[in-house]
């Protein structure tokens, strides 16, 4: 298996996951399993148990709009007693009635406080709420609130624009996608530091050096580490064709073993799968710094012609990028870590910056799939940058002239654009 | 006890350092140590964590720890080679699982917020914000279209378009330079942290 190419089994298997994990994160940041709207009313009364001190007045409990049903907001006008300036009331202590049992108290809030949101609830219970305002000596009960069940929702209507556009650009990728398949050329600008693998191989080939890859320090649930080796199964390739010598130290179990199974299928499909060995790929260690040290006495002692850094990096970049350069090695760099890109271009000969890495694999392995991929992303980004102009022009304008329409323009394209 | 620990540790964080002179045993000795010592702590971790905390004591009570141990099992009949091929299942099921948990939080944080926040006004009569705040605006709309344009694929860059894209790579580029400082003061805190150590801890040089 490679990671640009699967095998039937493991492409089914990978949809199906995606789709799992879509449904998950759709659920998780709230696009679908979300509650209904209830409300338990509350009229305004008086309970005074102990003289002296004003209740709070309409409690009211409402669902939390759009959770998972395991929370009520609850809102209410404060005792006319609790003023800033001498104010009789000391707290409100809120209480709280679980199917009909007896009321417990469950939160002290401070003088001033209108609001209270119960994230404790179980979905599909009754609860019955009530306040009361304490003073020194005295204390006041609101009335109770009508029972309010909370309950789970299915969608989420707040992201109904973030999966308009994703769906938009979804389709974009399936159209290209399916136009790459019928065999319609799809144009990729060239991409710098792309065009120099081939004699960065060629160059460890003639010099009788390894080559050394680095796809990061992340595991394989990190798209950077799956968009390095995506290009190592391209590069595994070439070195296969050349018969020169790869190295690939990780420092993350799945991550060695999908580096393997990708370095495999290329040297299948060089056909020479005798020449490859699961020595090209070896664990190090998960802990960041020791892989560091491994790999910096891997390039001294080996002195690779060239070194591939594709994936997640983090501190360990520089140390990892100046040692290369110390050795006298071509480096070939990309990462989408902004924080260590710098270093990549201080140190490194050619360094892919942010999406070219994920442009990178599809440049380089041509896939229908990955290629369609990208072109439906740079629909995203055409929509991006004409809701940038548009949005700039109209706010600048409607700013300037006071312009009611662009007003109305800008708070359309800021409600579709926010996600709550 | 505690002062052989403290001799242990400055003698391979001096070992470690020794690699700026050039590579030597004093080094090989002090990256196999670490090395080793890494990965044995994290096997053990991970045996405690999950084998041992969460099916040895804990007996498995959330059924989905079972999905992760069955995914785990099949990852390690790779051991045995006729039915290796079956540890490629889970593997396709962490990488599809993981594109489709983060595609819809990047799209929100990366596309949506950030057209969002890019749309402020260049000027206005109305517009209250100071020339800093302007500039600032200008900075962002300009930079971020700019820097659009430079990952846009799907045309060469030449022309207008071309220009376009070149002024997004001085912007992404000046960016860069300033994280380049920041980082690297940020890097000088590792260094001072280990100096510190060997003066403060070890030698008792620094009270």
């Amino acid at each position: 298996m490679s990671i640009g190419k699967l095998s039937t089994g493991p492409t089914v298997l990978f949809l199906a996951s995606l789709l799992i994990g879509l449904i998950i994160s759709s659920m998780t940041s709230g696009l679908l399993a979300q509650s209904v709207i209830g409300t338990g009313d509350a009229t305004d009364s008086v309970l005074v148990e102990v003289p002296g001190v004003a209740p709070a007045t309409s409690l009211v409990a409402e669902e939390h709009k759009y959770d998972n049903g395991n929370s009520i907001d609850l809102y209410w006008v404060p005792s006319i007693d609790d003023q800033p300036e001498g104010g009789l009331v000391r707290a409100y202590h809120l209480y709280r009635s679980d199917n009909e049992a007896e009321a417990t108290k469950i939160a002290e809030l401070l003088p001033g406080a209108n609001q209270y949101r119960d994230e404790t609830v179980t979905p599909d219970n009754k609860y019955v709420y009530h306040i009361i305002a304490i003073s020194d000596g005295a204390s006041a009960k609101s009335i109770k609130t009508a029972p309010i069940s909370p309950h789970r929702e299915w969608l989420n209507y707040d992201k109904k624009y973030l999966f308009l556009i994703a769906l938009i650009i979804s389709a974009a990728v399936i159209f290209f996608v399916e136009t790459a398949k019928r065999g319609k050329k799809l144009f990729i600008r060239k991409i710098a530091g792309l065009e120099a693998i081939d004699d960065a191989v060629g160059r460890a080939t003639e010099m009788g050096r390894p080559i050394l890859f680095i796809p990061g320090i992340l595991d394989m649930d990190d798209v950077q580490t799956l968009a390095g080796l995506t290009i190592l199964g391209r590069i595994s390739r070439v070195i296969a064709d050349y018969d020169c010598k790869i190295y690939a130290p990780v420092s993350r179990s799945l991550v060695m073993t999908a580096a393997r199974e990708t370095i495999k299928a290329s040297y299948q499909a060089a056909g020479r799968p005798d020449a490859y060995s699961d020595d090209m790929v070896t664990y190090m260690t998960d802990e960041q710094f020791g892989y560091v040290a491994a790999v910096d006495g891997v390039m001294v002692r080996e002195r690779p012609a060239t070194v591939f850094l594709l994936g997640a990096f983090f501190a360990e970049s520089l140390i990892l990028a100046e040692t290369g350069n110390s050795v006298g090695a071509i480096q070939i760099a990309g990462t989408a870590r902004p924080a260590q890109l710098p270093f990549f271009i201080a140190a490194c000969d050619f360094t892919l910056i942010g999406e070219e890495l994920f442009a990178a694999s599809a440049y380089l392995s041509g896939e229908p799939m990955q290629l369609g991929s990208l072109k439906g992303q740079d629909i995203g980004k055409a929509i991006a940058m004409v809701v940038i102009v548009a949005g700039v022009f109209a706010i600048t304008i409607g700013e300037a002239w006071d312009v009611g329409f662009m007003h109305d323009l800008v708070r359309w394209l800021s409600d579709i654009f926010s996600t709550k | 006890m505690e002062h052989l620990g403290l001799w242990v540790a400055a003698f391979l964080t001096l070992g470690i350092y020794s690699f700026l002179y050039r590579d030597n045993p004093w080094y090989k000795l002090s990256e196999a140590i670490f090395i080793g010592i890494s990965a044995g702590y994290w096997v053990v971790t991970l045996f405690w964590d999950n084998f041992y905390g969460k099916f040895w004591v804990g007996h498995g009570e959330d059924p989905w720890l079972w999905v992760g141990a069955v995914l785990g099992f099949l990852m390690l009949l790779r051991l045995v080679p006729k039915i290796g091929w079956i540890s490629r299942w889970p593997l396709s099921f962490i990488v599809g699982a993981t594109a489709g948990l983060w595609m819809m939080n990047y799209f929100s944080s990366n596309i949506m917020l950030q057209v969002k926040d890019t749309i402020m006004p260049l000027f206005g009569s109305g517009y209250t914000a100071s020339a800093y705040d302007i500039v600032g605006n200008i900075v962002v709309a300009v930079g971020t279209f700019s820097g659009l344009v430079y990952f846009f694929f799907s045309k060469e860059h030449k022309g207008a378009f071309g220009a376009t894209a070149k002024v997004g790579i001085w912007f992404i580029m000046i960016t860069f330079g300033a994280s380049f400082g920041y980082t690297v003061m940020s890097r000088m805190s590792l260094l001072i942290g280990r100096m510190d150590f060997l003066f403060s801890d070890w030698l008792g040089l620094i009270k």
